[in-house]
């Protein structure tokens, strides 16, 4: 497993490569990947299902407990299929929907390493992993979202998701951190197996809040839903794999994995129930509003993921059941909607269901589709929506807390839901013909193949969910997220009750909503300046916010002139190197004449070279006489048997003054402009740091808390290691980690330098970069 | 501002370039035993074509570098430091784990932390040489 998710990244690494041999049979290729994951799941299915939970271990970095490990219990089961069956569908769809595009490797490429990081996210069983995952689906779903990056508003919408899913990936790694330590286990399977109640923990409810702000921000829940439509700027096929069938659903998924450890609290549930049912609410709501199918397909997205968040805040064994039903049918009719939504989108050219009609002749089989899903996302029998659908409204209606509430919520989310559901299957197919940008034609087989499959399964599902090992999944799933055992059995028929009255009148409600829609609309588009104070607003507003600060902190700390960074840092410095010496510890002076003749002489050519250069008025000088300063300390270096440190610090000197005489040339010419008191102040900093330099060392060389390491690495260097070379073999081996931490270190700062010196290349050339001028005005100064 | 070089530094160049080259690959192999090592090797043949820098300017040195630009040198680096990690994947422990193989006929020692040295030599030399032509380039337009 772990294989497959890792094959997944050198997959979409090598997605360039694979277009180039293969052109427009890419997308089919790319396809055979979640295929095969799909068939290896359902194959390891019976097992989850007879002997439950399966752990796949690989220790990684055993001594900071980081393990890859992957956890496959129905939860995951259900997920991993949902990713990679609809992942395989809308792989074969982007390769209609995107043909010829020029930059379709580059989609290619996010949208594999995408599947890859959400498989990660649902399988992994480390708290950390998990979390590694789930921020990786962020970064691609950013890379989708701004797949047409010469667009303004894709851009604008695609930051937008980032920072919010990356602002509640914080708060979440704070929750799992916290997590970690308040039940002493960085594995989820052990979490939930231990037999300590969490709930009692005195951390729980930070680390609660913390993991509900991760939740809610990914999952789009009020009053942070704003950025999923404004992600409708990505390409379709994107829209209808990470923003509605999977990624949005990685704050759910984390919530129903968390449900038998921390679920069921007063907290939980009413936060849970309330913003859900609220979300749910608003969701459809907005959603009447819009004419861009894509939009009204957001917001009835946003409506399900409130539904699914309020069923995990009531909690009891209906509202589990609900869950998975309603997860696994709104995951199959809303990914074949919003494929429904490209073919028109692409055949027709715009994406207003008013500007479309009577396009059921010329679309037979994308209209029959259309209806299908329509029907499932309406609830209607015998789809299976209309199972999840009733599920939902028993579980409402059977709440302990805020029962009122979610049931008016859930009904009056019905209501519009069915609006919006008659709006997309009916609006554009029948009525009048109206022109239309493009001339529709059928869509092509490929783009069928994806929406007709999960239309189909909807049906097929609603019809035989017994006979299609639905409920064995969907046992196993509800299993794992109540934490007991919870079998499922689903029917279309569960006699004349209060839900089936509910849906009955909803669904009577709702299409006289959708005859009336134009009107309605005219009435709601009077309520547009009061929408424009909602949480996009205050969004708008803290980012601005955080801009001005920026420009406000950056105009007075980094203001350009390197002898006020410079000042800042040692200021900083003594004051903290000065607080542990004189006040945490007392200051050794052991002074032990036992110096040599010519160790004297070589420190003090360098107390000369350092005087030189502070007095000199010639910067080729100054530079010199650090330069001799550098290699002094290399000599040092030599005389105390340190060659590997002595060739080091030679090299590096020599580096420096070749770096230091290429930017001497480009200096003004040399003048005093320090007054007096500036040149005291500097020269008081400057031995202030001497004194505290010589106090620091003299005293760390008397303090012995610990243990040397040296003798181990002396020892075991040859051995274990061979190399003799003990520096070396910290550098490589030891402590190879950290190199590799340098060397990107070393990387961005060169990257940096080459960055910058251009950046002043292109302006003196006439090239000037707007807006950003290149930061330093005066860089250096006598 | 910077002149190309006298006939001295000229021909010292010339001769010295590929001398330092060499022993910095010396140092680089000999590292994990003798004092040397990737990033001590990095910085002596970026002294190299430093010196040939100083002595024949930008263009000629980019074309003894041949094409390559050194930006791509770091990325190679950044690349043979994560390669290195993944060979003990396969052998199922723990990241970074040093393996070692012998290669028969020469009696060499590759190692995993030979790759990973490799990739500290490239990183280093492609930074130095990155930073040192962007600033002879922009001398070379502003007289």
């Amino acid at each position: 497993m772990q294989f497959a998710v890792l094959m997944g990244f050198v997959l979409a690494a090598s997605s360039p490569l694979l277009n180039r041999w293969f052109g427009e049979r890419t997308s089919l290729l790319l396809a055979l990947f979640p295929a095969l994951i799909a068939g290896w799941l359902l194959s390891q299915a019976p097992l989850v299902f007879s002997e439950g939970p399966q752990l796949l271990e690989w220790e990684w970095v055993p001594s900071l407990g980081i393990s890859l490990t992957f956890l496959l219990d129905g939860l995951s089961l259900l997920f991993g299929l949902l990713i990679t069956v609809i992942g395989t569908c809308v792989l074969i769809y982007a390769g209609g929907y995107l043909k010829g595009h020029h930059d379709i490797a580059r989609f290619h490429l996010a949208l594999v390493a995408f599947m890859a990081s959400m498989l990660g996210l649902v399988l992994a069983d480390g708290l950390l992993t998990l979390f590694i995952f789930w921020e990786l689906t962020s970064i691609t779903s950013y890379l989708l979202i701004g797949f047409n990056h010469t667009d303004i508003e894709a851009r604008k919408s695609a930051r937008q998701g980032l920072f919010v899913t990356v602002a509640g990936g914080l708060a979440l790694m704070a929750g799992l951190v916290l997590l970690g330590v308040a039940s002493g286990s960085w594995s989820l399977y052990e979490i939930l197996q231990s037999d300590d109640d969490l709930r009692q923990h005195a951390l729980y409810t930070p680390l609660l809040i913390c993991l509900l702000l991760g939740a809610f921000t990914k999952s789009a829940q009020f009053p942070f839903h704003f950025w999923l439509p404004n992600a409708m700027a990505a390409p379709t096929p994107v829209s209808a794999y990470l923003h509605s069938a999977t990624m949005v659903k990685a704050g759910i998924y984390l919530l129903a994995r968390l449900q038998p450890e921390l679920g069921g609290t007063g907290m939980w549930v009413t936060v849970l129930s309330v913003v859900g049912a609220t979300t749910m609410l608003t969701g459809a709501f907005l959603a009447i509003h819009h004419t861009n199918i894509k939009k009204l397909l957001a917001y009835s997205t946003i409506m399900a993921l409130g539904t699914l968040t309020m069923l995990l805040g009531i909690g009891s064994d209906y509202a589990m059941t609900a869950f998975v039903t309603f997860l696994l049918a709104h995951s199959m009719y809303k990914g074949a909607l919003f494929m429904v939504a490209g073919i028109l989108d692409h055949e027709t050219g715009t994406k207003d269901v008013t500007a479309m009609g009577g396009l059921r002749s010329v679309m037979p089989v994308t209209a029959v589709i259309a209806f299908i899903a329509a029907l499932s996302l309406s609830g209607m029998p015998p789809l299976f929506g209309f199972i999840g659908k009733e599920l939902m409204l028993e579980a409402a209606l059977g709440a302990e807390r805020v029962q009122l509430l979610l049931v008016l919520f859930a009904f009056l989310a019905a209501i519009l839901t069915i609006a919006v559901a008659a709006v997309i299957a009916l609006r554009p197919f029948y009525g009048a013909r109206h022109e239309t940008p493009k001339t529709p034609h059928e869509a092509p087989l490929s783009m069928l193949i994806g929406p007709g499959l999960l239309a189909f399964g909807s049906l097929a599902l609603g019809l035989a969910p017994a006979m299609l090992g639905a409920d064995a999944m969907l046992t196993s799933a509800a299993t794992a997220v109540s934490g007991g055992a919870l079998p499922v059995s689903l029917s279309l028929w569960y006699g004349v009750n209060v839900a089936l009255i509910m849906s009955v009148v909803s669904l009577i409600l709702g299409f006289l909503l959708f005859k009336r829609w134009d009107s309605v609309r005219g009435q709601l588009a009077r309520l547009a300046p009061v929408m424009r104070y909602g949480p996009e607003a205050g969004y708008e507003g803290l980012m601005n916010g955080i801009v001005r600060f920026s420009e406000w902190q950056t105009r007075l700390l980094q203001n350009g002139y390197m002898r006020n960074y410079i000042l800042v840092m040692l200021v900083v410095l003594i004051a903290l190197i000065g607080n542990s010496i004189l006040l945490r510890h007392s200051p050794q002076l052991a002074l032990t004449l036992d110096v040599r003749f010519h160790e004297v002489i070589v420190v003090a050519t360098m107390a000369m070279g350092a005087l030189f250069a502070t007095i000199s008025r010639s910067r080729l000088g100054a530079v010199v006489s650090v330069g001799i300063m550098g290699f002094s300390i290399a000599l040092i270096f030599i005389l105390f048997s340190a060659p590997d440190l002595g060739i080091t610090q030679l090299l590096v000197e020599t580096m420096t003054v070749i770096l230091l005489v290429l930017v001497l040339f480009r200096l003004p010419r040399f003048s005093n402009l320090s007054t007096n008191l500036e040149r005291i102040r500097d020269g008081s900093v400057a031995a202030t740091m001497g004194v505290l330099i010589f106090l620091l060392i003299m005293t760390a060389w008397s303090i012995d808390q610990f243990e040397t390491i040296s003798t181990y690495m002396v020892e075991n260097s040859a051995p274990l290691a061979h190399g003799r070379n003990i520096v070396n073999v910290i550098l490589v081996d030891y402590r190879a980690l950290d190199t590799l931490g340098e060397m990107f270190v070393l990387a961005l700062a060169a990257i940096g330098v080459i960055a910058m010196l251009k950046l002043r290349h292109g302006e003196t050339e006439g090239k000037a970069v707007d807006g950003e001028k290149a930061s330093v005005k005066e860089p250096y100064d006598g | 501002m910077v002149k190309s070089g006298t006939i001295i530094l000229n021909t010292a160049a010339r001769f010295l370039m590929p001398l330092q080259l060499m022993f910095s690959v010396f140092l680089l192999l000999r590292g994990h035993d003798e004092p040397g090592g990737g990033f001590i090797a990095g910085l002596v043949a970026a002294g190299a074509f430093t010196l040939y820098l100083f002595a024949f300017g930008v263009s000629a040195t980019k074309e003894v570098l041949r094409m390559v630009d050194p930006r791509d040198l770091i990325g190679a680096g950044l690349l043979f430091g994560m390669i290195s990690v993944v060979p003990a994947w396969f052998m199922g422990q723990p990241f970074l784990t040093a393996q070692w193989w012998t290669i028969p006929v020469i009696d060499f020692k590759a190692s995993t932390p030979l790759i990973f040295d490799i990739g500290v030599y490239l990183a280093v030399l492609g930074s130095v040489m990155g930073m040192v032509m962007a600033l002879m380039e922009v001398d070379k337009d502003e007289p």
